[in-house]
């Protein structure tokens, strides 16, 4: 990135590690690369996690501090979702790539006799395109080195995945969390007080990318002063009070009134996967309901869930999961009386 | 000109209905970095009016001067070569596009053009701003595999290409995405807020306008601002001036998915169903989507039911939708819908009155 726009740039990426070391709290993996820094001798990696724990900084950091910015142009090919990444890339650029021997030695950098390829967001991959680097892998195994990031491990074939040293990035603690956020809001000259700061880092859920960008848009919109609300109202989290009117209204027995509060959640904007998920929590929490009737309300949930991803229609989604909490509520019978 | 375009709020200070996020908007624009934006709501709350009065409040008034450009691109998908055709409504700042067209050459798009557009740097550097726009519409719509080849486009070009998504439900829209947005939450104006639009333009274009009118005006669109204006037009051509309880037309095709429940009410049978499903067909044919008339069905036919058959006629609306979206052609799902609910109407009436 030229340093000139850096003003303009998300702090995400402002903020983004540049070595290894700075890292947070994935320690083994650090552990293993600060090792791979001294030795030089580096495994294939697969780096898997939830989004926003530190994957893919980690892997540009690792290859820019073994490379250095003159050589890493040439030692590192760096392929993600956002490049066709078919069986035919696989063949010719990635083969090719991972062919060339290497060439000579840049000093003050270890610079391992290797190559690395980065396969960001490689579950996104098709399997014939997994299938065809099995061979490419051992191969030139002298001269590459792969690593893959993915979110979903087990969208990974397995003969790939036993090719690499595995490493589970963990979603980052409160603690560490705030602590990284605090650097950055003294940095930025703003003021976080500590109710603000606790809930930024559970509205965030382990997510430190969210929580980064979440703290720079109310940054933004409400200048250095932020609050806990104001937070709240930029990330999205849908309040409270809606989504315990809409649980009362399942409560209530009364199918109306229901509907009138789905079709205010639709109106009013509220992403209908997010209002799940809210309704979910509040049901498992709540102590005057049988377990079976949750059990009964959860199954239906998911199967929404499905169906919204699946594009069905937001509101005919969250009318059937109401009418069906509070079927359940109300102990009707589960199976409809005049199904022929 | 309609007045819906006409009295388009031009800047962000002349918005009536959503002044806060409009504020917000205003600080966002005179930072340098503006963040990737997502705008969702339900339609005709303002989302595209919004966008554009924040373009115009970036770039001034050249953000105006649009030329439609229908492109063909050409993309080289490994074997073969595929050409994508688009639409785009450019300026010298900001591209808008709609990448959903494409169908499921979608990905293409994204991985070629967007990124092709978002690598350029805007030459022109005079100017205070670095970076230019593109302002995908209809999000939700594109293919998983295309938004994911979003993700890191936004990333690594965000420094010289700021995006503005827009879309109807943000559930559509992958996690990956959404978190790198800015979530911009447009909510269907309240009653109250239409009725206050309304006024504001009676009052400019001279009218007089009843009290209860207003209101009546406001309840009959749904929360729909653009279907408001719409309708007040429509009832100044039929009548002026007002009376309070002046006739509200309701669009044909509303009427006409009236027409079909109170058939299927009517009579149960295959004869019947026959009938309905020409209904449909014409509806079809007239460009109304699938799941637009399947809810609208919905809804007349629960003001008609009890409530014990509401939760069971839900159920199946929802499920039927969702097969709709998986399958490929609407009208069998809408037809299987109507028998379900013939079906179950007719066991009920039995089981009731034997």
């Amino acid at each position: 990135m030229a340093p000139l726009l850096r003003s303009s740039q998300p702090w995400v990426e402002k903020y983004r590690p540049r070595q290894v070391k700075d890292v947070a709290h994935q320690d083994e993996v650090v552990r293993v690369l600060t090792n791979t820094l001294e030795t030089a001798n580096c495994p294939h990696m697969l780096f898997y996690g939830p989004p926003g724990t530190g994957k893919t900084t980690t892997a540009l950091a690792i290859a820019y501090q073994l490379f250095g910015p003159e050589l890493y142009k040439k030692r590192v090919l760096e392929l993600n979702a956002s490049d066709d990444r078919g069986i035919n890339v696989v063949r010719t650029k990635i083969k090719d790539f991972a062919a060339v021997a290497v060439g000579s030695v840049h000093q003050g950098y270890p610079c391992p006799p290797y190559k690395i390829i980065i396969l960001d967001e490689a579950d996104s991959m098709t399997e014939d395109a997994q299938n065809a680097l099995r061979r490419t892998m051992e191969t030139y195994s002298k001269v590459t080195r792969f690593f893959f990031i993915c979110n979903y491990i087990s969208r990974i074939i397995e003969p790939l995945a036993s090719r690499c040293a595995k490493f589970r990035f963990k979603p980052l603690t409160e603690e560490i969390m705030s602590k990284r956020i605090l650097h950055i809001c003294q940095e930025e000259g703003l003021n976080l007080d500590p109710e603000a700061l606790s809930s930024l880092s559970s509205i965030a859920q382990g997510d430190l990318r969210r929580a980064i960008t979440y703290l720079q848009y109310g940054a933004r919109t409400f200048g250095s002063y932020i609050s806990s609300r104001e937070l709240i109202s930029v990330s999205g989290v849908v309040p409270e009070e809606v989504v315990q009117a809409l649980y009362s209204a399942c409560r209530s027995g009364n199918f109306d009134l229901a509907d009138k509060e789905a079709k205010n959640v639709i109106a009013e904007g509220y992403p209908v996967s997010q209002v799940l998920s809210q309704l979910f929590d509040i049901i498992v929490q709540s102590d005057d309901i049988t377990d079976e009737q949750k059990s009964r309300i959860c199954k239906k949930l998911a199967e929404a869930d499905k169906c919204l991803v699946d594009g069905a229609d937001e509101y005919l989604q969250l009318l059937d999961v109401t009418s069906n909490t509070m079927r359940a509520i109300c102990n009707l019978p589960e199976q409809f009386s005049y199904e022929s | 000109m309609l007045w819906v375009d006409k009295y388009r709020p031009k800047t962000l200070d002349r918005v009536i209905v959503h002044e806060e996020v409009a504020q917000n908007l205003k600080k966002l624009a005179a930072e340098q970095d503006c963040p990737h934006l997502l705008f969702h709501g339900p339609s005709g709350s303002g989302k595209k009016t919004l966008i554009m009065a924040l373009l115009r409040e970036m770039f001034g008034p050249s953000a105006d001067k649009v030329k439609v450009e229908n492109q063909t691109w050409k993309v080289d998908a490994g074997t073969r070569n595929i050409d994508v055709e688009l639409t785009t409504l450019a300026s010298s700042h900001h591209v808008e596009m709609n990448p959903a067209d494409a169908g499921f050459q979608d990905r293409y798009v994204v991985q070629e053009v967007i990124k092709e557009m978002a690598k350029n740097r805007p030459i022109d550097t005079k100017g205070k701003k670095g970076f230019k726009v593109l302002v995908l519409n209809e999000v939700d719509k594109l293919s998983r595999e295309a938004q994911h080849s979003l993700r890191r486009t936004m990333e690594k070009y965000s420094a010289s290409c700021h995006l503005i998504l827009c879309c109807n439900s943000s559930s559509k829209v992958t996690e990956a995405v959404r978190s790198r947005c800015l979530n911009v939450r447009i909510s269907a104006p309240t009653d109250n807020e239409i009725v206050k639009v309304l006024e504001f333009i009676g009052k400019k274009e001279g009218l007089n306008l009843p009290a209860g009118f207003a209101l009546r005006l406001a309840e009959k669109s749904n929360r729909s601002l653009r279907r408001a204006i719409l309708l007040f037009e429509t009832c100044r051509v039929q009548q002026y001036p007002f009376s309070s309880n002046q006739a509200i037309p309701a669009m044909d095709w509303e009427e006409y998915v009236m027409e079909i429940a109170s058939d299927i009410m009517k009579e149960q049978s295959p004869k019947r169903l026959f009938q309905v499903r020409g209904k449909l067909y014409e509806l079809l044919t007239n460009c109304i989507p699938a799941e637009i008339i399947l809810k609208r069905l919905l809804y007349e036919l629960l003001k008609k039911l009890d409530s014990e058959l509401k939760h069971e006629v839900s159920y199946w609306a929802a499920y039927y939708e969702h097969r709709m979206r998986l399958g490929q052609k609407s009208i069998f799902h809408l037809e299987a819908f109507v028998a379900k609910f013939m079906s179950i109407y007719k066991g009920f009436l039995i089981a009731t009155f034997g």
